[in-house]
């Protein structure tokens, strides 16, 4: 596997999907709506709520908006890897691709370099935002700077880029068996499912601080290497060429 | 050294047999052209010689690369050029990104990669276009952007599928000297293709397939190894005497009478026709011409398609 390869494909994938407007709207969307959206929920809370209560259920409603950048960086990922091999198969470029010196292992990486790279710039600007401003409305009545934390540290750093890469090779996977774009981000929408139920398990009684969530990232350490180990078989010269539709 | 040396090579997609033991050689610098009716396999070869999937059974060296040995798949694939049955153009990019993009995966250094891009655009008659999207392309010079494109990084050995399909009288004559100029810097072409005068005009030998490989050789090997020539003798007055005389001489060959024409069939072209002078000669007749109708490449390959049965 020779990185430089593969970047040769990222790069060139990217500036694709530079040109595709719903693509980037999401990439942007998405960082915007988290990072000043829930700080100006917050706000609102903060600010309509009697002081006393605050410091102790603050902390669990904050943490519980921070799991969006998890969920986010599951979701993004899905449309632009979609795209990248759905549109390939689309105008059936991958013959000649494949024909160039580049192995499957490296055209496979950088299609996910070019679904994980932009998503991971927009999780990390999306979560600066979310965290210099919740600490900015939080400060006040916490009387401590909320974050950074070992829990938005864990998300950030472990959960989103393995939820982003679950969903990166969920997307692969099912991109080999359909035609067009819009049925691949529709199946990879399942992958959202489990991150909902978390969430939504989060809001009513699970904890999703540092502990808990390390506890997830293992879980989903063994999904990614199990899909990898699958897409790298459906992402295959052989199977490409002759099987895929 | 063959360039390209199969042996026994076969393809089974589940219980269909696409390739069925194809032995063949080219030579370096030829150009071979392979026919074959629609679904005789010549899309599955190629693919199997340029290691995009693999083989069933049998073995091929391809520029001394052994197919199916992961240790020289790159250094294969750096080496030829393909033309892929659909032409898989980036329509959203331009000409000169895609080319680009392939020169990068080619390892093309950045200053050849941008002169062969200028060069094979210009051959092309697109340099002006290089700016423009593919998308806004027609169906001719996407071909020619493609054909461009399994050329940007100078391969030795070039596979052509079908480059002259859909193709103007022009574009395709273009598409053709561009051959020719490829067979000029030796390197070695392997055109898949329905057209036989193209063949005719630029292979130095062909192969017919038909899952199996029925035949190779120069086309006018093929032509002329073929029985079903016919001499036509023209007369100055033709009587039945004479048409008696060539019948009697020649039986059993059919000798038909079409205006002021003999029409003789031939097995042997170099024993019948001087035995069909003395004939007429003898009988009191005058020749005033006498023209060798050999079979086309076109006869050539319908009675090989249409007639040859699968061997078992
Ligand atoms: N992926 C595949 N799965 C199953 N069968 C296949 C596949 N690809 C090709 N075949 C079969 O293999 C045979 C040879 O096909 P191929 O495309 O190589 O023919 P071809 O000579 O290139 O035809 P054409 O002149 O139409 O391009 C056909 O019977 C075809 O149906
Ligand atoms: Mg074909």
């Amino acid at each position: 596997m020779r990185f430089s390869q593969a970047w040769i494909v990222a790069r060139h994938d990217m500036a694709l999907i530079r040109r595709r407007r719903g693509l980037i709207a999401g990439l942007i969307a998405y960082p915007l709506g988290v990072g000043l959206g829930f700080p100006a929920l917050v706000a609102y809370i903060v600010a309509t709520s009697p002081a006393a209560g605050l410091g102790s259920y603050l902390p669990g409603l904050i943490n519980a908006f921070g799991f969006w950048f998890v969920i986010g960086a599951a979701s993004v990922p899905t449309s632009i890897a979609a795209y990248s091999i759905v549109g390939e198969k689309v105008e059936k470029s991958l013959e000649p691709l494949l024909a160039t010196p580049t192995t499957d292992g490296e055209v496979l990486f950088g299609k996910a370099l070019t679904a994980f790279v932009p998503t991971m710039i927009a999780v990390a600007g999306g979560s600066v935002l979310f965290m210099f401003l919740v600490d900015l409305v939080t400060r006040g009545p916490l009387g401590y700077l909320y974050y950074p934390n070992a829990t938005i540290a864990v998300e950030l750093l472990l959960l989103a880029p393995l939820a982003s890469l679950v969903a990166i090779e969920a997307s692969v996977i099912i991109s080999a068996r359909v035609a067009d774009v819009r049925s691949a981000q529709q199946y990879a929408g399942v992958i959202f499912l489990p991150l909902i139920v978390l969430y939504v398990a989060g809001e009513t009684g699970l904890s999703l601080g540092a502990y808990n969530q390390l506890i997830i990232a293992g879980i989903f350490a063994l999904v990614v290497l199990v899909l990898y180990v699958v897409s790298l078989k459906t992402f295959h010269r052989d199977e490409i060429l002759t099987r895929w539709k | 050294m063959s360039m390209i040396h199969a042996e026994n090579l076969t393809k089974q997609f589940g219980s269909v047999t696409a390739v069925d033991r194809v032995t063949l050689d080219v030579q370096e610098g030829e150009v071979f052209g392979f026919l074959g009716p629609n679904g005789a396999g010549k899309t599955t070869t190629v693919r199997m010689l340029s290691s995009l999937i693999s083989k069933s059974s049998g073995r091929a060296t391809v520029a001394g690369c052994e197919i199916g040995n992961p240790a020289d798949e790159l250094k294969l694939r750096r080496q030829i050029g393909l033309l892929p049955e659909n032409v898989g153009l980036y329509e959203g990019n331009t000409a000169a990104e895609n080319l680009t993009y392939f020169g990068e995966l080619q390892g093309v250094e950045a200053t050849a990669l941008r002169a062969n891009i200028e060069r094979l655009l210009r051959m092309m008659d697109l340099w002006e276009k290089r700016d423009a999207l593919i998308g806004t392309f027609s169906k001719g010079m996407k071909q020619k952007v493609a054909i461009a494109r399994a050329l940007v990084h100078d391969p030795i050995l070039v596979f052509l599928d079908e480059p002259t399909a859909n193709l103007d009288p022009e574009a395709s004559k273009t598409v053709r000297e561009t051959l020719l100029e490829l067979k000029k810097e030796r390197r070695t072409i392997f055109l898949n293709t329905h057209n036989l005068d193209e063949v005719q005009r630029i292979c130095d030998r062909v192969g017919i397939l038909r899952t199996q490989l029925l035949t190779t050789g120069t086309p006018d090997s093929l032509r002329f190894g073929m029985s079903g020539h016919r001499t036509a003798v023209r007369l100055a007055h033709l009587s039945d005497a004479i048409v008696a005389a060539v019948r009697a001489r020649l039986a059993p060959n059919p000798v038909e009478v079409s205006g002021d024409q003999l029409l003789v069939g031939v097995q042997d072209p170099t024993r019948d026709n001087p035995a069909i002078v003395t004939a007429v000669v003898a009988a009191g007749g005058q020749i005033v011409s006498l023209t060798q109708l050999s079979p086309t490449l076109e006869d050539v390959y319908l009675k090989l398609v249409h007639e040859e049965a699968p061997a078992a």
